[in-house]
């Protein structure tokens, strides 16, 4: 399963990699969408409080982008049912998707970070290390659940309206977690030293919960597809 | 190349919506036969592939391959199985030898993709995207992605499909050297000419029900 889930990881990679305008196109969709909060927000210091939210906002957006777009691939030529009769594992196709746009959302979490920071003149006062794992817990939040609802939709007529009402209720309280926490570590001080871990956990096991349900019910979705 | 299988149909049924595609079809296949199905469009030829290939579940009766449950044993059939099917399962924004690479990686098969691509007449380093390759280029590079496994079922789904002289020659060629072999072959045409070399018993469907099984005379 391991080297099956490699496979799909490389597959996947590869594919990006072939057709970089792809990957540009989802940062450039949440640049857009964080550019439009920075010009509409009313005073520098309300913006320096939303930066978190912002940066957040943009990732979510670009998510639904990025999945429905990974599902495309996999159905030009109906290269999916071709996985499942070659056969390679469904929960193998899962965790190398899920893998994939995990690494996809954390390319464009770098490009969109510093962006975001200098337009609302903000920093990391607290513990960057935080700042970082809550991020990469994001963008594996994100990643995991999206990855499963992205193959329930994408065979569906408007799959890229049908997977954000879907995902995003589901992913709401892992949002408000994720800002709550990456708020707080710009802000700095000891709320951030108390509170940040607190939300980095909520966070984690957000993310136990959703990969392993996604490995489990994968295969039934796929096989029933 | 393993050796062939042999399959049992038992009253096989499969629906789409109201429409049952295949009526109950009872056909015995013996180990390394070539199977010519032939019958008019929506007669159930790639219903009947595509159940075989587990890409559909019935929804009667069963398909047995020497003597195990198709569908109940699929995770452990599946790599006996070739299919080539009308979709191709290939990557667009991939090349060709990149196609063959990424197959050949998930199915942890050591092959030589350039050699591969020589063989079914493509040429081996090109570079460009699938998406830019003929219609009869993508069926070649399908075929070459088919023989990338040891399948001891081998299922061709019009394989001659927009397919030039040269091209279905090699298609005919392909199909023999795997009987050859041993395996047990399903071939899904009209080119009834081409296909009869590398098959030796007629299938004819009509409305998803079996209407004609005789024994092909070779040339």
């Amino acid at each position: 399963m391991i080297r099956q889930t490699g496979a799909v990881l490389y597959k996947e990679l590869l594919t990006e990699l072939r057709q970089p305008s792809r990957i540009s196109g989802i940062f450039f969709f949440a640049l857009a969408l964080v550019l439009l909060v920075g010009v509409a927000s009313p005073s520098g210091v309300v913006l320096q409080k939303m930066a978190a939210a912002t940066l957040w906002l943009g990732l979510m957006l670009a998510s639904t982008r990025s999945l429905d777009q990974s599902y495309q691939v996999e159905l030009e030529h109906n290269a999916l049912e071709g996985m499942v009769l070659w056969p390679v594992d469904p929960r193998s196709v899962y965790y190398g998707k899920a893998l994939a746009n995990t690494l996809m959302l954390l390319l464009v979490c770098i490009a969109l970070t510093p962006l975001v920071l200098a337009m609302c003149d903000a920093g990391i006062e607290g513990d960057p290390l935080y700042f970082i794992a809550l991020l990469i817990a994001g963008c594996a939040g994100l990643a995991a659940p999206g990855t499963l609802f992205g193959l329930i939709t994408g065979q569906a007529r408007g799959s890229s309206v049908l997977l954000p009402l879907l995902l995003f209720p589901l992913v709401v309280p892992m949002l408000l977690a994720g800002a709550r926490g990456t708020m707080l570590v710009m802000e700095g001080g000891p709320a951030a030293e108390m509170e940040a871990p607190g939300w980095l956990r909520v966070l984690v096991v957000f993310n136990l919960l959703h990969w392993s349900l996604g490995g489990l019910f994968y295969g039934y979705i796929i096989e029933d597809g | 190349m393993a050796a062939g299988a042999a399959i049992e149909f038992q009253q096989v049924a499969r629906r789409f919506g109201p429409r049952w595609a295949l009526g109950g079809i009872t056909l015995s296949v013996q180990a390394g036969e070539g199977l010519m199905l032939t019958g008019h469009n929506g007669s159930g030829k790639s219903t009947l592939l595509r159940c075989l290939a587990t890409a559909l579940k019935l929804h009667h009766g069963e398909i047995r391959v020497d003597g195990q449950d198709l569908w109940a044993n699929r995770h452990s059939l599946r790599s006996r199985i070739g299919f080539l099917s009308h979709a191709g399962y290939l990557y667009d924004d991939l090349s060709g030898a990149d196609n063959l690479r990424v197959w050949a990686r998930l199915g942890g098969i050591t092959a030589d993709p350039h050699a591969l691509l020589e063989r079914v007449g493509l040429p081996p380093k090109r570079l460009d995207p699938v998406r830019t390759y003929s219609a009869g280029m993508r069926r070649r590079l399908a075929l070459a992605r088919l023989m990338l496994q040891t399948p001891s079922i081998v299922l061709l789904d019009e394989p001659y499909t927009a397919l030039d002289a040269d091209g279905r020659k090699l298609v005919t060629e392909i199909a023999v050297t795997l009987r050859e072999s041993g395996a047990t072959l399903f071939m899904a045409t009209h080119l009834v000419a081409y296909a009869s070399e590398a098959c030796d018993r007629h299938i004819t469907l009509l409305d998803g029900k079996l209407v004609g099984d005789e024994p092909l005379e070779k040339r």
